[in-house]
């Protein structure tokens, strides 16, 4: 095809806005990769974004020198992992209950349940009702409340929906119970939705501070993404953490600035999202599709 | 006759284990929805009915029934707060300007990554794109704040070099500047994500109407405007009919991380302040109140946006 000259500058115009777009993108991430590896009192003369000055592993030594952040990734290890099977299986469980035809008093329960997407009681409410639970500064109250989303279960709802109902009957047939046909042939059948299901929880896990903040107070329960964010928002606390390494590492801490351990520690917090990036690209498309599909 | 009646028994157990079976069936089906139910109970209906403390004085030892009532006066209170202008003007601005250019941005983003002729490269850019909304608010504010920091941020340095600003200015620490730096945060973050579904949308277009369109000598601006923009129209109502239903209810974490002492005035939202009175000060019944008085302003918005829109477009969404 013959491109008038138009087309040709529009296309030059196109692939400029995008380079710049993604620059806004992974800018960002760049400078603070490379303030992380440099020595910390050369990064704070400034100039250093593109290429590290002076050249140091010191920060990443001396963040994970501190014995909290070890705690801090285990505690958020657990509640992903623990948080994200219990709420795929439970979600999953309750829809396809209501995916099948001859559930009854289904039109009642669908109601009951998308009157809980409209309103709310709000952050108060929902504190003192976790305070009476005894949920308040309890590890449960990172995996039971978030064990069930409505959002979820009408995206797994519409994908159940679309298995075929001649092979759920020829399995009754065979004298399935809805149990058995659930755990050995929904589920498998359904492998594309809930890993979609499943990393979106996962990632929420991992990234929520919110929780943690409002409903948990002791250090032992302390997510990582609350420990970055007192770092990030709170100077006496970035300063706490350089005196901390300073005591524990003496050597390696002279070579870092609270403002170089901050940019280690931003790193460190997201190192494992970017881990598993590739692995979720292929599948969170995917989801947002079936997703789309409902909406 | 005796043959008959055998057979008939024969019949009536039949139905009865087959109903058995159907009973069964139907229990463990109940079993697996009625945990649920009970759930959502617990955790969404007992805190709606939690939301009476907004009219009481909630006492700790009573409990939320046993509490005495108190009336309209946490509303009053709110409402003659000397913070309450500024926190609705916060939250009115913040949101309205996300819906105002975080709205259409991923749908722009979309129909010019639909222009994208290399194949390659198109998949570069989604891939790209869609990693900000992987990274929590927590990193994403740690970096907003690193670039914009008056000591080394590199927004600083290039305007000092290039001789825009005398000196560096700590932008954060400047209630001017909230709005703008929060709202363009998420602009970058969502963008990519955002845009999705409509590309999902755009990739559905029918292929002949662009080459009718090719025929008729419409150049690639033109099929953008007059075929991809129209095909997806249900697609961005739909998504505006879900950006309006939740306005208000976006942007607690990403504003707690960028707040500082000094941008306050511009940076204490609804939802912030209803953290710092009910959790941080206590104020439990003061603060569900704020709440309350938020989703009626919610709700009256979506009634304007709905009135609106039957008047301008002729069709409204309820």
């Amino acid at each position: 095809m013959i491109k008038s000259r138009g087309e040709k500058w529009f296309t030059i115009f196109n692939t400029f806005v995008m380079i710049v777009v993604m620059f806004f993108m992974v800018a960002p991430f760049w400078f603070s990769l490379v303030g992380s590896f440099n020595e910390g009192l050369d990064y704070l003369r400034g100039g250093v974004y593109f290429w590290p000055r002076e050249f140091t592993w010191s920060n990443y030594i001396s963040v994970f020198s501190d014995p909290t952040i070890y705690n801090a990734y285990f505690v958020t290890a657990a509640r992903t992992i623990l948080g994200t099977i219990l709420h795929v299986l439970f979600t999953s469980l309750i829809a396809y209950g209501l995916s099948r035809p001859s559930l009854k008093g289904k039109s009642v329960y669908i109601i009951y349940i998308m009157v809980t997407m409209f309103f709310s009681g709000g952050l108060v409410p929902t504190y003192l009702l976790y305070r009476s639970l005894g949920l308040l500064d309890n590890f449960l109250v990172f995996i039971i409340p978030t064990m069930f989303s409505v959002w979820n279960m009408m995206i797994l709802l519409s994908f159940f929906r679309s298995i075929p109902e001649s092979l759920i009957e020829s399995a009754k047939i065979d004298g399935a119970g809805e149990y058995r046909i659930f755990a050995q042939f929904v589920l498998p059948l359904s492998m594309p939705a809930l890993a979609a299901i499943a990393l979106f929880t996962g990632v929420g896990h991992w990234n929520s501070y919110y929780d943690t903040l409002m409903f948990t107070t002791s250090e032992s329960l302390q997510t990582i993404q609350l420990f970055l964010m007192r770092v990030v928002t709170d100077a006496d606390f970035a300063q706490g953490m350089s005196a901390q390494a300073a005591n524990l590492v003496p050597e390696q801490a002279k070579k870092t600035s609270p403002e170089t351990l901050k940019l280690a520690m931003m790193i460190a917090t997201t190192a494992p999202i970017l881990v598993i990036y590739p692995f979720l690209q292929r599948y969170f498309v995917k989801g947002v599709m079936i997703g789309s599909i409902k909406g | 006759m005796n043959k008959i009646e055998h057979s008939s028994e024969l019949l009536g157990k039949k139905v009865t284990s087959s109903r058995r079976i159907r009973l069964r069936a139907q229990f463990e089906l109940q079993s697996m929805v009625v945990p649920g139910l009970i759930f959502l109970f617990v955790f969404a209906y007992i805190p709606m009915y939690g939301v009476l403390i907004a009219f009481k004085d909630y006492n700790m030892f009573l409990g939320i029934t046993e509490s005495p009532w108190a009336g309209l006066i946490h509303f009053k209170e709110f409402f003659t707060d000397p913070n309450f202008v500024s926190v609705v003007r916060n939250t009115l601005a913040i949101n309205g300007l996300n819906l105002l250019i975080g709205f259409p941005a991923p749908i722009i983003f979309a129909l010019l990554l639909n222009e994208i002729t290399t194949s390659k490269f198109k998949r570069f850019v989604q891939t790209i794109s869609y990693l900000p909304h992987f990274v929590s608010w927590v990193v994403f504010g740690g970096l907003i704040i690193t670039i914009l920091s008056p000591t080394n941020g590199i927004l600083n340095f290039i305007l000092v070099e290039l001789g825009v600003l005398s000196e560096p200015v700590n932008f954060l620490g400047e209630a001017d500047n909230f709005w703008l730096i929060l709202v363009s945060g998420e602009v970058i973050k969502g963008l990519g994500w955002g845009a999705i579904i409509y590309i999902a949308a755009i990739s559905g277009v029918d292929q002949d109407m662009y080459e009718a369109a090719t025929i008729d000598g419409a150049g690639r601006v033109q099929k953008m405007w007059y075929v991809t923009l129209p095909s997806i129209m249900g697609t961005i109502v739909i998504m505006l009919i879900f950006a309006i239903s939740a306005i208000l209810n976006t942007g607690f974490e990403q504003i707690l991380v960028l707040q500082n002492p000094l941008n306050l005035e511009t940076s204490e939202t609804i939802d912030t302040y209803v953290y710092k009175t009910g959790l941080q000060q206590m104020r439990y019944s003061y603060s569900t109140a704020v709440g309350v008085a938020k989703s009626i302003v919610a709700v009256l918005l979506l009634l304007l946006a709905n009135y609106a829109s039957k008047k301008i477009t002729d069709k409204g969404l309820f």
